[in-house]
């Protein structure tokens, strides 16, 4: 990856970022803390690894993307409008009557977005029906799916990484932002679901960890969930939940509330002072 | 009436998938380790390479379907009907009903007659909950043509789709030669002007019969097939209400939410007067024995069905 490549990627991560304010901000509701923590799982998936085509979203041959963490949807609404699949001014109407940004994503109403999910631990599964059905038709597209760490402590998901490994899903990779927090609080006290990757080895997976901030380690990654054949590539990635406002970093309290008028104008000082700094390099 | 095998539905539904597979190549199956019991393995003989079983794990089985269906694939997914509507209702709901997917579940062992398997096994609230799911279309044949026929208009219809079929297998009513079926049009087997019985799955040949027993006793008894309990075909329901003024309806499932009760309220917001009387499992759990003596002793037959209409 150049350094333009990757200060591209920066920026597009911190557009993300502000999309997941303004939305959450303007619908005075929605998650904003697990949206920034994979912001820029977001922006490399949609700027850099997936092949898609904003113009052409229906595409039979391309890249799924499926949000299984479906809560984080302005994270992947900013992330789709930012890639030019509809205006990037629509991210205010997020959760609005008569929107199409749903609360949680919709396949049938937002471009770009390839299954509906929201209720956790079904969109691994879905995601494994998209690669078992891609093979199937001789496809040579993948297919990707990212979950919560809290949101493997649903039973379907282990169903579901069983069927992967059963049918050999090496066009499938299963990510996991491990930023450590739910709901009710860690992780580690509300049910712990550690430790994930052995569990996940445990399952069949070939499985990778990450820095979920670091391009270089995606770029890394992604090749090598690429070349790995036979079985499914997992990776998890640690992450910092709230990452790039500072008061949200690592605070329960903003897994899903929105930021009033002064946080939303501290958010954004912040985010644009990065962004600023980005560009002037 | 040409010569017509007395199979149960499920078995039906299995030569049915079979026939759809050799005729479409987009149709996949999936099971959850309920394939000889369901009778996908008769399709599963015939294309073993589109043919999938998710094991033990209904919930998982019916979001990789949706996700198969999501690119362009024509999924049947089947278990019992306990496991399919029950276990999975919360997958069939956000990830087949919500996004209006292309999926097929293919529910067999519906209703009390699974038998000896006893009340875990015995799903008499699989309408009501399908029903409940804006978009699914809830069907249950009554034999071996109608399970055909009804596979096969599943497979053209562009949406979700729930079917009901039986363990048990009972009396064939229809004509191999001389049927058409149509997603969401009752079928209308004796005309009569006293009283209506509306019926479904197991309970149609029993209704028939029933016809057959009042027609001795006097009684001019319309008999219909209502094998689509959503969308229902309130037309036929209140042409019945119109011509009869009283409306028995049958059908293997509680008396909560079927098909008895979609027949009420289509009748109620009519304002025709009409009177309607349901007959189905009551509100209460099954127990185990023999099929054919369970429905006796719950009331699923032409007898009962009979003495109901019959003035006491």
């Amino acid at each position: 990856m150049t350094a333009n490549e990757k200060k591209q990627l920066q920026i597009a991560a911190c557009k993300v970022r502000m999309g997941v304010v303004e939305g959450t901000h303007a619908a005075k509701a929605g998650h904003p803390g697990g949206s920034l923590s994979a912001a820029d799982m977001f922006a490399y998936l949609y700027f850099k690894e997936l092949n898609i085509d904003p113009a052409d979203p229906k595409n039979p041959d391309r890249d799924r993307f499926v949000l299984s963490k479906g809560h984080t949807a302005p994270g992947l609404y900013a992330a789709l409008a930012n890639r030019g699949f509809f205006p990037v001014e629509d991210l205010k109407t997020l959760r609005q009557i008569g929107s199409y940004l749903q609360g949680h994503p919709n396949m049938n109403t937002v471009p770009g977005v390839d299954m509906s999910t929201g209720s956790l631990g079904q969109g691994i599964s879905a995601a494994c029906g998209m690669a078992l059905a891609a093979r199937h038709m001789g496809k040579t597209c993948r297919v990707y799916t990212l979950l919560g760490d809290g949101e493997i402590e649903e039973g379907e998901v282990w169903e579901a990484l069983m069927f992967a490994h059963h049918y050999k899903l090496d066009n499938l990779c299963v990510i996991i932002d491990n930023n450590g927090l739910q709901i009710d609080g860690p992780v580690t006290e509300v049910m712990n679901s550690y430790p994930i990757p052995d569990k996940l080895v445990a399952f069949g997976f070939e499985v990778a960890e990450i820095d979920g901030h670091d391009f270089d380690q995606m770029e890394a990654v992604f090749a090598k969930a690429k070349e790995t054949k036979g079985v499914p590539f997992a990776i998890v990635m640690h992450t910092t939940k709230g990452k790039g406002v500072s008061y949200m970093e690592n605070q329960v309290g903003w897994h899903g509330k929105a930021p009033n008028d002064a946080e939303y104008e501290q958010a954004m000082g912040e985010l644009n002072a990065q962004l600023a700094g980005l560009e002037a390099e | 009436m040409a010569d017509v095998k007395k199979i149960a539905t499920r078995e039906s539904y299995g030569n049915a998938l079979k026939e759809l597979g050799a005729a479409h190549e987009d149709v996949i199956v999936f099971d959850a380790d309920l394939s000889n019991a369901t009778k996908t393995n008769t399709f599963q003989k015939a294309y073993p390479d589109r043919h999938f079983n998710c094991g033990i794990a209904e919930g998982n089985m019916m979001a990789v379907a949706a996700g198969a269906a999501s690119m362009g694939l024509v999924p049947f997914a089947s278990s019992f009907a306990m496991f399919a509507a029950g276990r999975a209702f919360e997958q069939v709901r956000n990830s087949i009903g919500y996004p209006h997917l292309n999926v097929k579940i293919g529910a067999t062992h519906g209703g009390i007659s699974v038998g000896e398997d006893g009340a875990s096994h015995q799903c008499c609230e699989d309408f009501a909950l399908m029903r409940s799911i804006p978009g699914m279309v809830v069907m249950s044949p009554a034999d071996d043509v109608e399970t055909r026929a009804m596979v096969k208009a599943a497979y053209e219809y562009k949406g979700p789709v729930y079917m009901r079929f039986s363990r048990f297998g009972m009396d064939a009513v229809h004509d191999p030669d001389n049927y058409t079926f149509e997603i969401g049009k009752g079928e209308v087997l004796r005309e009569g002007t006293d009283v209506a019985i509306i019926a479904n799955g197991l309970l149609v040949p029993e209704a028939v019969k029933a016809g057959q027993m009042l027609a001795e006793e006097g009684i001019s008894a319309m008999v219909i097939d209502m094998a689509t309990v959503k969308p229902l075909d309130e037309e036929l329901v209140l042409r019945a209400a119109k011509t009869c003024g009283k409306i028995v309806t049958a059908e293997e499932h509680s008396i909560i939410g079927g098909l008895g009760e979609a027949v009420c309220a289509t009748v109620a917001e009519s304002g025709i007067p009409c009177k309607v009387k349901r007959i189905g499992v009551n509100d209460e759990f099954g127990h185990s024995g023999p099929a054919a003596a369970l429905l006796k002793q719950f009331g699923l037959s032409a007898e009962h069905i009979a003495k109901v209409v019959l003035p006491a």
